[in-house]
């Protein structure tokens, strides 16, 4: 069984991002990239269902920038067998992303297609959902605990106030949440065996997928700078402002 | 108050591609198979392994120091889980030959890596740093059973290792070391684990010399052997070295599952460095006696000599360039996380207000408080922290990198690295660990009383580099290294190369704008270096030569490290001039070399006076005086 694993490069969890003078967006020049967490985690998975002889093989796929090919040397790193780039630089947005993905399945036929639930720089949360309608297949979402057998799948989904099993067929998608598992470190004997496996780079032209933009970004803000606090005197003064100036009861 | 790991990430980028351009590294055919993009993965690696692993048992290991209940050291859990991400990481062996499971990973590159341990967590750092130190010495002076049996599982993570050189009443002086090693039995020499001794012997200050933190630890001890009389050679010569097994181990590697006879006397109580555990060993007193091998029963610590009787301290300082990197690389890093953290505290704590633009330096109290960061003192401080990590950080990969040109093509060339590695290493022990510290000593000053404080972490960067001007050769001993022999060898060969090569960068810098005055400052630097040198020695006599040398250290290290900062000035000077959005990072660097220009290169010409006047005070004070 083959397992599709798409990976993006994001900036870094640790930098501070500002926003642009011109409000066109946040200033992501010079700013440290790496591979989204929730991607690691699915990365993670594929390994350990390759290791545990449920998959054939592992395919890390990235679109977007040249860059992108160090995330995907991450993933192969991890354990991924073989990569995909798709090579653009235009803004690439969630469904854009999800008929690629969709294009690249039609070609590789995986049984299986895990991605973070959501990346950290846009935290759309669409894309898997959106390859589920796109290719007609079952989707276990924000997954905490996977299991396969043959050719069921049974996914423990975080939902709001619990947990929620789902049993689908494959081939499905499944995204991936925070406690799925503890993603590995690449070691270094991984780190060079991982320039000798295959990348391959195409183009949204050559998978005939139109990737561009539908959604136009109006206005970029800073949140608003939260107002240094005060001191009152009775509770009454705190029920009156909080009742006239913060209005929230 | 997290460390900021991708500022570091930032200037070691800048340090390692468009300083130093390490991928032309990859050209040697030792490195062929490397591309900045297997350099990065280990960097990104190590970046994150020491934010993950490391920082978050660091004040913990400090607080919860090592404890002994007279049969076992206790350690937090935290201490094996950084030690046990590590070694599962391929790090130990990052530099050995693929043929041995290793990454022929450029030393510069290795030594980048691993400073972001130092920076989270030097003391549980020191772990996997002596195992290496121990593992690579065997692996160049061990026969092929003693790498496999004692090196290569080292190297693969499952054992550590400890260097035992120091005794109570031996530490600058090694020569007068009193362990003994006899012969254990008819057929000593036969035995395929190498020559089998008995030790008997205290061992003082044993970094890492008790634990459980992995399957066995492997000390490596220098003894001396006794003649038919039973005394043992005087000096350094009479020194041997030998591999000591705590668990004693068979030719195939496999546990025999008997306790070698070392025991653990005490644990040392530091005011540093408390992650790593120190200890006394007695070795051969009898606690765990031993069924003999083939030799006398009873006590004495069975070890294997390694390498020829009497080569004992050569093979131990063979890769000793190498470790005093990494001591000042660690002190660099320590004064780079002191520097980050009250940095960040500056920016954030409001206290006072400018001083004012009119004559009396009143102020408007009715203003709000600005963050310190703005008072000109406090920039002084966070100026002269960046000037001392930044350029300590440069240089030790400057000194890495001659290691690495020792591996190329080049034999001309390669001769040089190692010649002027020779000299510099001294002050690439020495600098950090006198001016890091200083400048840890500054970030404590910058927080006020709260860097007094267990809350912050700036007082424990101080504590923890206070180590570094004592161990590894003692400040003062570098001192006597540097102007006793170093800048004396080969007729000065070594010193005249150095000499060359910062007249290449002060030309250089004399044709950048704003740069020609310091060009200017560091050519008279150097003259008056190369002046004191003469005139410290005009008299032939080493004592009189070496009575001022901490003194010469100083200054010496003061102009090598003006040397860098003018090197670095001119790449951040270009870099401006391009323009891009990382002006800030360019201009910083400038800040820092020019404060160092102006504030610290010309104490250099005060530190000399003594050493050229030959001044006899430290010499004649009478004891009695003092
Ligand atoms: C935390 C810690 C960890 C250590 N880890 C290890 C380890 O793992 N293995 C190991 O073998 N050792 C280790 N050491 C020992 C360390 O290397 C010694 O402490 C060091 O070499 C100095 O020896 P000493 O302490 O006996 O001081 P001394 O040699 O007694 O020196 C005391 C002072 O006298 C000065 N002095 C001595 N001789 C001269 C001279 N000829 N001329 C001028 N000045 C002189 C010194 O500079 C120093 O200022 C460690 C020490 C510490 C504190």
């Amino acid at each position: 069984m083959k397992v599709l694993v798409a990976v993006k490069r994001v900036v870094d969890y640790n930098v501070k991002v500002r926003v642009k003078a011109d409000q066109s967006g946040v200033d992501i020049a010079d700013v440290k990239f790496s591979m989204n967490p929730f991607d690691e985690i699915a990365i993670e998975e594929a390994v350990r269902l390759k290791e545990k002889g449920v998959a054939t093989e592992v395919i890390a796929v990235s679109m977007g920038v040249a860059q992108c090919q160090e995330t995907l040397r991450t993933a192969l790193a991890m354990g991924a067998d073989r990569a995909i780039h798709v090579q653009s630089d235009a803004e690439l947005q969630p469904l854009a992303v999800a008929k690629l993905l969709k294009a690249i399945c039609d070609k590789e036929q995986p049984q299986l297609v895990i991605l973070g639930k959501q990346a950290i720089d846009d935290d759309c949360n669409q894309t898997g959902q959106m390859l589920a309608a796109l290719a007609g297949w079952s989707q276990g979402t924000f997954a905490s605990k996977v299991e396969i057998s043959g050719s069921d799948i049974s996914v423990i989904r975080e939902v709001d106030g619990g947990l929620q099993t789902v049993a689908l067929k494959l081939p499905a998608i499944v995204t991936t949440d925070l406690r799925l598992n503890e993603p590995r470190y690449a070691t270094l004997p991984n780190i060079m065996k991982a320039k000798k496996k295959p990348l391959d780079a195409v183009t949204p032209e050559a998978l005939g997928v139109d990737v561009t933009p539908r959604l136009k970004t109006l206005k970029v803000t800073e949140p608003p700078k939260r107002k240094g606090g005060i001191k009152v005197k009775t509770i009454g003064e705190l029920v009156d402002k909080l009742k006239n100036e913060a209005r929230v009861i | 108050m997290t460390l900021d790991i991708n500022r570091i990430r930032e200037t070691l980028d800048h340090l390692l591609y468009r300083w130093l351009d390490v991928e032309r590294l990859t050209r040697y055919p030792r490195y062929a198979e490397h591309d900045r993009a297997t350099f990065d993965g280990v960097i990104e690696l190590c970046a994150r392994l020491a934010a993950e692993k490391f920082e978050p048992g660091n004040r913990l290991s400090d607080i919860r120091e090592p404890a002994f209940d007279g049969t076992r050291v206790s350690l937090p859990e935290e201490t094996a889980e950084a030690c046990r991400a590590y070694n599962a990481s391929g790090m130990p062996a990052a530099g050995q030959d693929y043929a041995h499971g290793g990454m022929q990973l450029p030393y510069i590159v290795e030594m980048a890596a691993n400073s972001f341990f130092s920076a989270a967590s030097i003391g549980l750092k020191a772990y996997s740093m002596l195992t290496v130190a121990n593992a690579n010495l065997l692996m160049a002076h061990g026969s092929e059973t003693q790498k496999r049996v004692f090196a290569v599982p080292a190297l693969e993570g499952r054992y550590f290792g400890t260097m035992n050189l120091s005794e109570p009443q031996a530490g600058s002086s090694l020569s007068d070391i009193a362990t003994r090693a006899v012969p254990d039995g008819a057929d000593f020499a036969a035995d395929p684990l190498g020559p089998r001794y008995r030790l008997t012997g205290t061992k003082m200050w044993i970094s890492g010399g008790e634990h459980e933190l992995g399957e066995n630890i492997i000390h490596l001890v220098l003894a001396k052997v006794p003649d038919e009389a039973g005394r043992l050679p005087p000096g350094t010569r009479g020194i041997s070295l030998f591999v000591v097994p705590r668990l004693l181990l068979d030719a195939s590697g496999a546990p025999t599952g008997e306790r070698n006879d070392i025991a653990l006397a005490g644990l040392n109580h530091k005011l540093g460095y408390r992650g790593t555990v120190n200890t006394l060993l007695n070795y051969g007193e009898g606690r765990f006696p031993l069924r003999a091998p083939g030799g006398t029963d009873g006590a004495g610590a069975i070890g294997y000599r390694v390498g020829d009787l009497g080569a004992g301290l050569k093979c131990m300082f063979h890769m000793m360039n190498e470790a005093r990197i990494q001591v000042g690389l660690g002190a660099a890093m320590l004064g780079y996380a002191g520097y980050l953290a009250s940095l960040d505290y500056a920016r954030q704590r409001p206290q006072g207000r400018p001083t004012a633009e009119g004559a009396t330096p009143a102020k408007d109290a009715s203003q709000p408080p600005i963050a310190i960061v703005e008072h000109p003192d406090v920039k002084r401080m966070l100026l002269a922290q960046k000037a001392y990590a930044e350029g300590a950080l440069a240089f030790e990969l400057y000194c890495a990198l001659l290691v690495d040109e020792q591996h190329g093509d080049q034999p001309a060339r390669a001769d040089e690295a190692r010649l002027l590695l020779d000299l510099l290493t001294p002050v690439a022990k020495s600098w950090p660990s006198e001016w890091c510290l200083e400048g840890n000593s500054l970030a404590i000053q910058v927080l006020g009383g709260y860097g007094y404080t267990r809350d912050f972490p700036v007082e424990q960067h101080w504590r923890d580099n206070r180590l570094n001007m004592i161990h590894e050769g003692t400040h003062g001993i570098h001192a006597l290294d540097l102007l006793g022999r170093k800048v004396l060898m080969k007729d000065g060969e070594a010193l005249r190369i150095l000499f060359g090569r910062i007249g290449a960068t002060a030309a250089a810098a004399a044709a950048v704008d704003g740069l020609q005055p310091l060009a200017r400052q560091l050519s008279a630097a150097v003259e008056i270096v190369a002046l004191a040198t003469a005139e410290a020695w005009r008299s032939g006599s080493a004592r009189a030569a070496l009575t001022n040398a901490t003194g010469y250290l100083r200054a010496f290290g003061h102009m090598v490290l003006a040397w860098i900062w003018l090197d670095l000035a001119i790449v951040s000077a270009q870099a401006l001039t391009a323009a891009g959005t990382a002006a800030d990072f360019h201009r910083g660097k400038l800040a820092a070399a020019r404060y160092f220009f102006a504030y610290e290169l010309p104490l250099v010409a005060a530190w000399l006076a003594p050493v050229r006047a030959c001044d006899s005070l430290c010499r004649e004070t009478a004891t009695d005086w003092l």
